[in-house]
């Protein structure tokens, strides 16, 4: 008897090993462990069998029929890893084929300098304020102390309206494309109690069109009006804000006496640079000076003209292109380019969707 | 406003070298647009004599001389009819740059001779216009000095941007006067001469009081208008003004030296006496720049009894001007009403010398001064004799007198200055200032009337860098947010536009009527465009977006995917608005999926829905409607509402009329969103609303209709979804098909319906109930299921 389990064992353990497939190792396993199978048969003999004799055969039959089933699932794992195998190598693909990783758009500059501008000054307490483009004459030069025969308005090359009677309301009839974005300071005097903080960044138009001007371009203006506010204070959020914008601590500014007729006294601005690769970079004054901002104490006239009283309130305001901020920080040196769309010049010279500028991650990008 | 040092020493007794003043005028306000010294490109150009000058052996023309210039002979070939012993001339030796022939001299063998450099001609020198033979220098200059030096040419060029307010800077004594105030040196006051005049002077009189409140005059008979003297012409050269005689000259040299302009006349070619008078509507004048100007009622013009001979304080008349036979002259010295003088100008659109000085305002208390020195230069330069000065009217001297606390230098400024040194610093301008701080303001400062402008003058001179930074004063804690909703929501819809593969442009705002015709016209028209192509104000961002498109298609692009945010500017308000272009190629073709994809209407829609989204619009609430206006395909195009007035965006295929006209071929798919017609998210706090997941499964059913063609898919979701509201959580087409085997004039529409039990799963009853519930909705809109 045990010979015959020992025998048995051999050559189903054989048989199993040798399996070619799944179908092959079923029929091993139908042979050893179905209804007809020689080991069910020789579990069914154990019933006929006196006590003394099953308690020898038991564990034999037993102990055959667990290392058939373990060989029999070892041998299924290991079949069926070998055709997962195959399959797999079957399916094999060429991954260096090209897949498509376009879809990521841009971000103007002048959109991400304007929203750098919003970071920082937020942190300083300024909020971002607006104002038409289509101005009244009243806005955009009278009431900034501008009047008709200024030879400061011949300067300002002023697209006007057609189809406007001369002589009309300057405050509602006459209007022009504002040249500056400061008539923004006029109407957020007359339509805000003092403390006044704001930067009002936007379009700007001027009937100049060359190599550096375009008829249409981007300036922000900055606006204090508090009790107390010196000329000092100017020096000092200019001074921070430019560090601020180019993230660099070795800005160094040079105020020059200048004239508009808004603001009394009033300073231009220029910020030196230094020559590294050929390029004017923005620090340091071993290169030169660049002209970058028109500021000045807002004249008693502007403030009075909003209803304000000059006696009592005072403050700075200061007027900066951002198409140049945008030039002078990311390198660009074609103003015209910024307004044609090539999507070629957008993809170089744009910023991605997730570039937000915030104060923690720096404004730059 | 361009003057040389020399000239400025003139009026400014200084030591300062060259740097020292053009550092100096800038930190002043006077800022230096640029120096340049006309001497330095001659200085290898030296005082030679000519030894000796033999018959060239080989040529005719030539000669070979002996040159000295210092270092004894050198043997020079030379081509010039007037080379001769003896001659005083200027010499190049090898190694110097001709300017007039762009070429740098070498030693070489002309025609076999050597020749060690070279005498110049004033032409080749770039020194005047001379090319008859080579410059012939006075006997006594000195041989070997260099030239530019002996020339006087050595005078550097200093071109100061003088400010508008700045009316006493046009003239070189005026910036004198800054920099003497600003520690630079003394000023040194003009020479006003005696002028002696006999007999009557010129008869004029004034009816434009107004235009013209001062009109004085004084004629110099039997006089010669030869040449300026050296050192005028020199002066006047060296700033790029070209001499043209005596009487011209001066007048220019007194306009730029004492910034006071001043006219002449042929007095032969007058006829009765001049008049200031407001000029009659199409009165014509030939000015002195040779253009004829039609004047208009209202601008100031000097005239006789035949006619006008200058524009007021602008430019002079070409018939009375002076000529080399004019013996008899009228100096008119006038002060012009500065905002009449900007007006003409405007108006003519003609700039001049004179009107930069009169539209600032000139001195009102300098008339009589400037009328003296002029009269002395013409009589002291061309002879003659001077009559009396008529004088009518009176020049608007009034002194300005301004009530001064010098604390606001420290307050305003920010830089405290000492009382004392702040009167030092106004009185060195010309303010005169009292005890009790009355401070006036000299004639020549019309742009002086407050305190602020005093501190300005304070600040300027002691230095504006020497402000110290003072920090604002900070909100304590960490800054506030300052974005309006507004704001908040477009920099969302810009980020979203960009992650969504969307390029952003920036493109004018304005348009050619052409290109607004199709989106409704532009209100706002420009009166005075740089080109029709930028003429009206854009009514949609397409046009822009359009036009950048067909450039990029031009330049080889095959997928063009713009968007950009900026205004619409309508007859009522300018609109903020987000336009977006899809052209050419939505997929590239491509081992995958083969050929190429457009973009279509529905891209469009997914774009508007999915940006609006972005921007906080309850797009759950949409409703899709036509009417998207002239320049969109009628059949693929409509508009988002929220209601049925409140138009959120419209999209679609653009009008191929439209693309046609900005030159794209192919299907170009379009959105405009109406960033300010979106609802504004209502301030509720962070908290968000209950919100548990169902724990039960949901279900899913799928219903296929027959419906007519015409019935829009959205007519039948919303009978659908309103058939059960508990139950029905979503319902969406997932096919849409029409030919074999659906009738004719039907199509077949599957939908895909998503129930949600709340309490416990439902029954098969209750899904059937819901079934037949969904089927009558659907009948109801013409939908018959499908068996």
């Amino acid at each position: 008897m045990s010979n015959e389990t020992d025998h048995m064992r051999e050559h189903l353990l054989a048989a199993i090993a040798a399996a070619p497939a799944l179908d092959a190792l079923e029929t091993v396993r139908v042979d050893a462990l179905g209804k007809q199978g020689r080991i069910t048969q020789l579990l069914k003999t154990l019933g006929k069998m006196s006590p003394e004799e099953r308690q020898v055969e038991g564990p034999r039959i037993h102990s055959l029929r667990e290392a058939v089933t373990e060989a029999l699932a070892a041998r299924k794992a290991a079949l069926e890893q070998a055709a997962l195998d195959a399959r797999l190598s079957s399916e094999r693909l060429d991954m260096t084929l090209p897949v498509d990783t376009t879809g990521f758009g841009t971000v103007h500059p002048v959109s991400q300098v304007m929203d750098e501008l919003a970071e920082i000054f937020a942190d300083l307490g300024f909020a971002v304020a607006t104002g038409p483009e289509v101005e009244t004459d009243w806005h955009n030069f009278t009431a900034l102390n501008i009047p008709e025969t200024h030879p400061a308005r011949a300067m300002h090359d002023t697209f006007y309206l057609a189809g406007v009677e001369p002589g009309g309301d300057e405050r509602t009839v006459r209007r022009v494309l504002r040249t500056h974005t400061s008539p923004v300071q006029i109407r957020t005097m007359l339509d805000q109690k003092p403390p006044i903080r704001i930067i009002a960044p936007g379009r700007t138009y001027r009937s100049d069109s060359d190599a550096t001007h375009t008829p249409m371009f981007h300036q922000v203006e900055g606006l204090v009006i508090d009790k107390g506010i010196t000329l000092g204070h100017l020096k000092w959020t200019l001074e921070t804000f430019l560090k601020a914008f180019f993230e660099r601590d070795d800005i160094v500014l040079r105020l020059r006496p200048s004239y508009f007729p808004f603001t009394e006294p009033s300073a231009e601005v220029d910020v030196g640079y230094t020559i590294e690769k050929g390029k004017r970079v923005i620090g340091g004054s071993g290169g030169g000076w660049m002209e970058v901002l028109g500021s000045g104490m807002v004249h008693p006239k502007v403030i009075e003209a909003c209803g304000l009283d000059p006696n009592e309130w005072q403050g700075f305001a200061f007027g900066c292109g951002i198409d140049r901020l945008a030039m002078l920080k990311y390198g660009m040196d074609d103003l015209r380019a910024f307004f044609d769309g090539d999507i070629r010049w957008l993809k170089h010279y744009g910023f991605a969707s997730l570039d937000v500028p915030t104060l923690s991650g720096g404004v730059g990008a | 406003m361009k003057f040389t040092l020399g000239w400025l020493k003139s009026h400014l007794d200084t030591d300062a070298d060259l740097d020292t003043i053009v550092e100096g005028l800038t930190r002043i306000g006077l800022e230096v647009e640029g120096v340049h010294n006309p001497g330095e490109a001659l200085a290898p150009f030296r005082v030679a004599r000519i030894l000796s000058a033999e018959r060239h052996p080989q040529a005719d023309k030539l000669q070979v001389l002996s040159v000295d210039a210092g270092d004894g002979p050198m043997q020079v070939v030379c081509g010039a009819p007037n080379a001769r012993a003896g001659l005083v001339g200027v010499f190049g030796a090898p190694g110097a740059y001709v300017p007039g022939l762009d070429v740098t001299l070498k030693v070489a063998a002309i025609r076999g001779v050597e020749s060690n450099g070279m005498m110049c001609s004033a032409r080749e020198l770039q020194i005047g216009e001379g090319h008859d033979g080579i410059i012939e220098l006075p006997e006594d200059a000195i041989i070997g000095t260099s030239f530019p030096d002996y020339a006087g040419l050595n005078d550097p060029v200093i071109d100061v941007s003088i400010t508008p307010n700045r009316q006493d800077c046009m003239g070189v004594h005026g910036i004198a006067r800054d920099l003497a105030a600003a520690g630079l040196g003394t000023l040194i006051a003009p020479t006003v001469p005696e002028v002696a005049g006999e007999g009557a002077g010129p008869d004029i009189r004034i009816e434009d009081a107004e235009g013209c409140p001062a009109f004085y005059a004084q004629a110099v008979s039997g006089l010669t208008n030869g040449e300026a003297p050296e050192w005028m012409r020199q002066r006047l050269t060296a700033i790029g003004q070209k001499p043209i005689s005596a009487l011209v000259d001066i007048t220019n040299y007194m306009t730029v030296d004492l910034g006071r302009p001043l006219h002449v006349y042929d007095k032969a070619k007058l006829t009765g006496g001049l008049v200031a008078r407001k000029a009659r509507e199409g009165e014509t004048v030939e000015a002195l720049n040779g253009k004829t100007y039609t004047l208009s009622e209202g601008m100031t013009v000097i005239a006789d009894d035949a006619g006008v001979h200058d524009i007021g304080g602008i430019m002079g008349g070409e018939h009375s001007g002076v000529s080399e036979t004019t013996t008899d002259v009228i100096i008119e010295c006038a002060y012009f009403t500065p905002e009449a003088i900007a007006r003409t100008g405007q108006k003519l659109a003609l700039t001049s010398d004179a009107r930069q000085r009169f539209e600032r305002g000139v001195d009102p208390a300098f008339l009589d001064d400037g009328l003296a020195i002029a009269t002395f230069l013409v009589q002291h330069i061309c002879g003659g004799k001077a009559s009396s000065v008529t004088r009518v009217g009176q020049p608007p001297v009034t002194a300005k007198t301004i009530g001064y606390d010098p604390n606001l230098a420290e307050t305003l400024g920010g830089l405290a200055v000492a009382p004392d040194r702040q009167k030092t610093i106004l009185e060195s301008l010309g303010f005169t200032v009292t005890a009790d701080w009355q401070v006036t303001a000299p004639s020549w400062r019309r742009d002086v009337d407050g305190p602020a402008d005093l501190v300005e003058e304070v600040i300027r001179i002691e230095g504006i860098d020497h402000v110290p930074p003072v920090a604002l004063p900070r909100a304590p804690g960490v800054a506030r947010p300052t974005a309006t909703p507004q704001q908040k929501l477009e920099r969302r819809a810009r980020r979203a536009a960009a992650a969504r593969g969307l390029d952003e442009a920036v493109t004018w705002s304005f348009i050619s009527e052409a290109q607004a015709a199709p989106f409704g016209g532009g209100a706002f028209t420009l009166a005075n465009p740089i080109s029709e192509d930028l003429k009206v104000m854009r009514p949609s961002l397409l046009p822009g977006l359009l036009a950048a498109t067909e450039r990029n298609i031009k330049r080889g692009a095959t997928s063009v995917r713009l968007f950009e945010i900026g205004r619409r500017y309508l007859q009522d308000a300018e609109r903020p608005t987000l336009g977006v272009v899809l052209a050419g190629d939505k997929l590239q073709r491509n081992w995958r999926s083969g050929k190429a994809q457009g973009y279509d209407a529905y891209d469009a829609k997914a774009e508007a829905i999915a940006l609006l989204a972005q921007a906080g619009a309850p797009v759950d609430n949409l409703q899709v409607m036509g009417e998207a206006g002239d320049a969109w395909h009628p059949g693929q195009s409509g508009t988002l509402r929220l209601g049925p007035k409140t138009v959120l965006a419209a999209f679609g295929m653009v009008h191929p009329s439209v693309l046609k006209a900005f030159d794209l071929d192919g299907a170009v798919a379009a959105v405009e969103l109406y960033l300010d017609a979106i609802p504004p998210k209502r301030a509720t706090g962070f908290m968000r609303p209950a919100y548990t997941p169902p724990a039960l499964q949901s279900v899913r059913r799928d219903f296929a209709f027959l419906v007519p063609t015409d019935l829009a898919a959205d007519s039948l979701i919303r009978a659908v979804r309103g058939a059960d509201k508990a139950a029905i959580t979503a319902a969406r087409v997932f096919d849409v098909f029409a030919g074999q085997g659906v009738p004719e004039g039907h199509k077949s529409v599957a939908v895909e319906v998503l129930l949600q039990p709340s309490q416990k799963s439902f029954t098969d009853e209750e899904l059937k109930a819901i079934a037949d519930r969904i089927v009558a909705a659907a009948a109801k809109q013409g939908a018959q299921l499908r068996g």
